[in-house]
């Protein structure tokens, strides 16, 4: 309990509402990943969480550390960083990667074009270098 | 000389700094951390040893400006359509988008922009057409996600990478 | 006053995200398939991490932030990681 009895009224409001909308919406961002019924419309459910609601928090931490003043906000921030810029990578990933399985099974739920545009060997001229490792 | 041993100057200063700003002042925590640095650089350059062009940085604090609004506007958006859920509504749709943006960077960045933002992921990108395919969480805005790929995102990040 | 009011939200703020971490791990059971479970476990990292915070705030104790640093980017190695293997890999589902 290091200080957050210190904390004066105007302060402790924008905390509040802070951690407050930022914890409802990861909720909300769970609470709706539980229940989308096909895995490209859960692929948006954690945004929500990685977004706002991981700002929302640590805005609020970042604000209670700078009246506390026991040690600088640097690790929210890193966090923040950490965060927004890693979790889309490996949605990304996973959404190519769920792509890649459908099209291995012919999955009946992606649109036919989808399973067409897959790059085709049979054109080695336009292969980027990056696509050619297998 | 300097080249071969600092690859990345400002990656190495930047990651001495976090380290010193994460851990307490001292002396060996500054040898430290400059030896962590360092041998990042090394790792980095080892992993991708062409330099990123950065052509103007004018643009950056409208790209950032433009995005934090994005990110708001979108997530009070899907919050909305999560909770109230009509199911009959709302219908999400793939999109596939020609994109002229060319530069790897570039794409990359905004398949990080596109996925951080609530509402739209990143599926694929085809480099032999320059078609991206999108996953929109709510199909009946396609048209403005069209318009933000191609008319906001696509020309800033044209402008700073090409 | 204002102290009752932090701590009935960082109260709150730790049901939710408990709760949210719950419904998360709900999503790793049920699947149906490998990818779910992969983001069902993003999902969970990411609430456990920020239960981490909320709860470093209220006990006001620098070692959590931390361990939360340490879960964030520990979550995005493991993620990477399992996505990449869905890739090459055959999955026994």
């Amino acid at each position: 309990m290091s200080g957050v009895e210190t904390v004066p009224m105007w302060l402790s409001i924008p905390i509040a509402l802070f951690v407050i909308v930022g914890s409802t919406l990861t909720l909300i961002g769970a609470w709706g990943f539980l229940r989308l019924s096909s895995f490209y419309d859960r692929l948006h459910a954690p945004t929500l969480a990685t977004s706002w609601g991981t700002g929302g928090v640590a805005l609020a931490s970042a604000l209670l550390a700078s009246w506390v003043q026991d040690r600088p906000i640097v690790h929210e921030l890193v966090i923040c960083f950490a965060v927004t810029a890693t979790v889309p990578v490996t949605l990304m990933l996973l959404a190519r990667a769920s792509l890649h399985r459908d099209r291995m099974e012919n999955a009946a739920h992606v649109p036919p074009e989808l399973l067409l545009t897959r790059p085709r060997p049979e054109k080695p001229s336009e292969v980027a270098p990056s696509s050619s490792e297998k | 000389m300097i080249g071969r041993l600092l690859p990345h100057p400002l990656l190495v200063l930047v990651l001495a700094g976090m380290w010193m700003v994460l851990t307490r002042f001292s002396l060996g925590n500054l040898l430290l951390g400059m030896g962590i640095a360092i041998f990042a650089g090394w790792a980095m350059h080892a992993l991708q040893p062409e330099r990123v062009p950065m052509r103007s940085l004018r643009v950056m604090p409208r790209l950032v400006g433009t995005l934090f609004v994005d990110i708001i506007r979108s997530n009070v958006m899907v919050a909305r359509l999560l909770l109230t859920e009509g199911r009959g509504r709302r219908t999400s749709a793939f999109l596939l988008i020609p994109v002229k943006l060319r530069s790897p960077t570039g794409l990359a960045v905004l398949a990080i922009i596109l996925t951080a933002t609530p509402g739209t992921a990143w599926v694929e990108y085809v480099s032999e057409t320059g078609t991206l395919v999108l996953h929109v969480f709510h199909g009946a805005e396609s048209a403005h996600y069209l318009h933000v790929v191609n008319n906001v995102y696509g020309p800033m990040l044209q402008e700073i990478f090409e | 006053m204002s102290h009752t009011i932090l701590l009935w939200s960082l109260t709150y703020a730790q049901l939710a995200l408990a709760l949210a971490a719950c419904l998360a791990g709900i999503r790793i059971v049920r699947g149906p398939r490998a990818q779910d479970r992969v983001l069902a476990l993003d999902t969970l990292y990411i609430a456990v991490m920020l239960l981490f915070l909320v709860t470093g705030m209220r006990l006001g104790s620098i070692f959590l932030f931390e361990a939360a640093m340490v879960i964030a980017v520990m979550g995005f190695v493991a993620s990477i990681a399992l996505a990449k293997f869905l890739f090459r890999g055959e999955v026994i589902e």
